[in-house]
């Protein structure tokens, strides 16, 4: 693109209307997922983040054949049918006494195929937008979903801070101590069905989880510490949110892969070079220190 | 108090405690006692509320008044929060989740940190600590509980002599203060200087009492063979109907 200078490249995707509010939802769900993602992490539930993702698309699906093509109806379709996924494979986990990985991976399989089944059977419905996203789908509704739901989970995630992380370090004691464990773990597990939900227009149901979990697990190599992590996390996440629709746009990418793609691309440079338990920090034979 | 009414606890129907009676009179120091497979971190949790009683009853302190200090190995150490945060948590029973901890919390919390002897780990991260100073953080987070009951399961687990004499200190300040500490232990020279009550679990009470009576030979073999009996086709005990 000669002489229009870097600043030019940079900027020349978001005059597009549709850009500049994809890139405002995306920018709002920055600021929400990642720091749940965090708390995925921490409390290894990785995998539920999966189940989650494959859950809510037989919920959206349902929603657009009984309502239309309506945002808010997908919406809540999906966040239905996320939360009867997550609470049916948590009770599954705990009937078959913990070995929940199984169940989780049978719970997901059977939730896709039922989504593509009942999506495969309406017309007027795109399963690749559907699954990966689409940049050209963030219309004001979608806007108005991803930023309502970024400021829901950000008040929800504060409200349950505490007693989020005090279940997630010993909660047996936190139960002996009368604290309800499993009310916390349920409000969690809402917001982040909330997160993927808010998420689905642009980034697809199934990459929707990539802007959650990439960024926290890259953050574990920028802080030893839950705060400097959810912090780093959000950062991370706003970089990769601006790259990835900057290559959708430049490369006719669908928008969902994109992003995660640059979330993968920024995950592997803190693996490898991140100042916390990176790559680079266990092959660099440093001098050990005096005390 | 405690009471005990013929209690049995179950692991999938067969007993891990069968038929328990007595009591943990208030004020009284106990160290429950036995083989591996005893029964005695089922029988604690269980005084926690965390397991379910399968028969009989169990007359509690009541949520809220009871602390559990968990074995160390079921915990994650290299969780990613400060040390102050840690003992914090010992508040939740005066903050609840959203009440602010204040300054009289705060001076509580640093207090703990120093009595155990973690003064200027504050900031510092859980993942930095060894396994003594862990335990001494776990103790430090009991101290602000300020519970009635405190419930410890293998306290002195992988610390050092000097560490579990700073944390023996500890429990004796909490029992002269008046509190009911019952605590599980394979350190049988330790429970017979330091503990006055005994009880010597082997899915049955075999012994429950002063120390001196309880720890004698004989009992401790019988202890662990009743321990280690386990069939697979154990009839229904006639004991429940």
């Amino acid at each position: 693109m000669p002489g229009r200078g870097l600043i030019g490249f940079l900027l020349d995707p978001f005059t597009a209307g549709f850009m500049r509010r994809a890139l405002a939802g995306c920018i709002a769900l920055s600021f929400a997922g990642p720091p749940l993602g965090v708390f995925l992490v921490l409390r290894r539930m990785s995998l539920m983040s999966d189940v989650l993702q494959h859950g809510i698309l037989p919920g959206v699906a349902i929603g657009a054949v009984t309502a239309g093509l309506a945002v808010w109806a997908m919406g809540l379709g999906g966040f239905l049918a996320g939360l009867l996924v997550a609470l049916l494979a948590g009770a599954l986990a705990r009937a078959t006494g913990g070995r929940e990985d199984s169940q989780l991976a049978a719970t997901y399989l059977v939730a896709l195929a039922l989504g593509v089944a009942i999506v495969s059977q309406t017309r007027s419905l795109d399963l690749e937008a559907l699954l990966f996203g689409s940049i050209l789908a963030v219309d004001d509704a979608a806007l108005l979903l991803m930023a309502g739901v970024a400021t829901a989970v950000l008040f929800g995630l504060a409200l349950i801070w505490r007693p989020l992380i005090m279940e997630s370090f010993d909660p047996e004691s936190l139960r002996v101590a009368g604290g309800r464990g499993a009310l916390w773990h349920l409000a969690f597990l809402a917001l982040v069905v909330l997160c993927v939900v808010g998420g689905f227009t642009a980034l697809g149901t199934l990459m929707s989880v990539g802007l959650v979990m990439l960024p926290a697990v890259a953050a574990r190599h920028w802080s030893p510490a839950l705060p400097g992590q959810v912090r780093a996390s959000v950062v991370l996440a706003i970089l990769a949110s601006v790259a990835g629709l900057h290559a959708s746009y430049d490369l006719d990418l669908p928008t969902g892969p994109a992003i995660v793609l640059a979330a993968g691309a920024l995950w592997i440079v803190s693996l490898s070079a991140g100042p916390h338990s990176s790559l680079a920090r266990s092959w660099l034979r440093r001098p050990h220190l005096a005390g | 108090m405690i009471t005990l009414d013929n209690v049995t606890l179950t692991h999938d129907r067969h007993p891990a405690v069968h038929h328990l009676s007595g009591r943990f009179a208030p004020g009284s120091l106990t160290a429950i006692v036995g083989p591996n497979g005893a029964g005695k971190t089922t029988l604690l949790r269980a005084l926690a509320g965390l397991h379910p009683v399968a028969a009989g009853r169990i007359q509690g302190a009541g949520t809220g008044r009871i602390a559990l200090l968990p074995q160390s190995a079921s915990l994650d150490r290299s969780f990613p929060i400060a040390c102050l945060d840690i003992v914090a948590m010992g508040l939740w029973s005066a903050c609840g989740p959203f009440r602010a901890i204040g300054p009289e919390g705060l001076a509580r919390t640093e207090g703990a940190l120093a009595a155990v002897g973690l003064k200027g780990f504050e900031r510092r991260t859980v993942g930095t600590l060894s396994a003594g100073q862990f335990q001494r953080l776990l103790f430090a987070r009991l101290a602000v509980q300020d519970a009635p009951v405190l419930l410890l399961d293998e306290p002195f687990n992988a610390v050092d002599a000097r560490t579990e004499a700073d944390l023996l200190a500890l429990i004796e300040s909490w029992h002269s203060g008046g509190r009911t500490v019952v605590l599980v232990s394979h350190d049988l020279d330790l429970v017979r200087e330091r503990c006055p009550e005994t009880l010597l679990l082997a899915r049955h009470a075999l012994a429950w009492g002063p120390t001196a009576d309880v720890l004698q030979a004989g009992a401790m073999r019988q202890a662990r063979l009743a321990a280690e009996a386990w069939t697979d086709t154990a009839p229904e005990c006639r004991a429940a109907a």
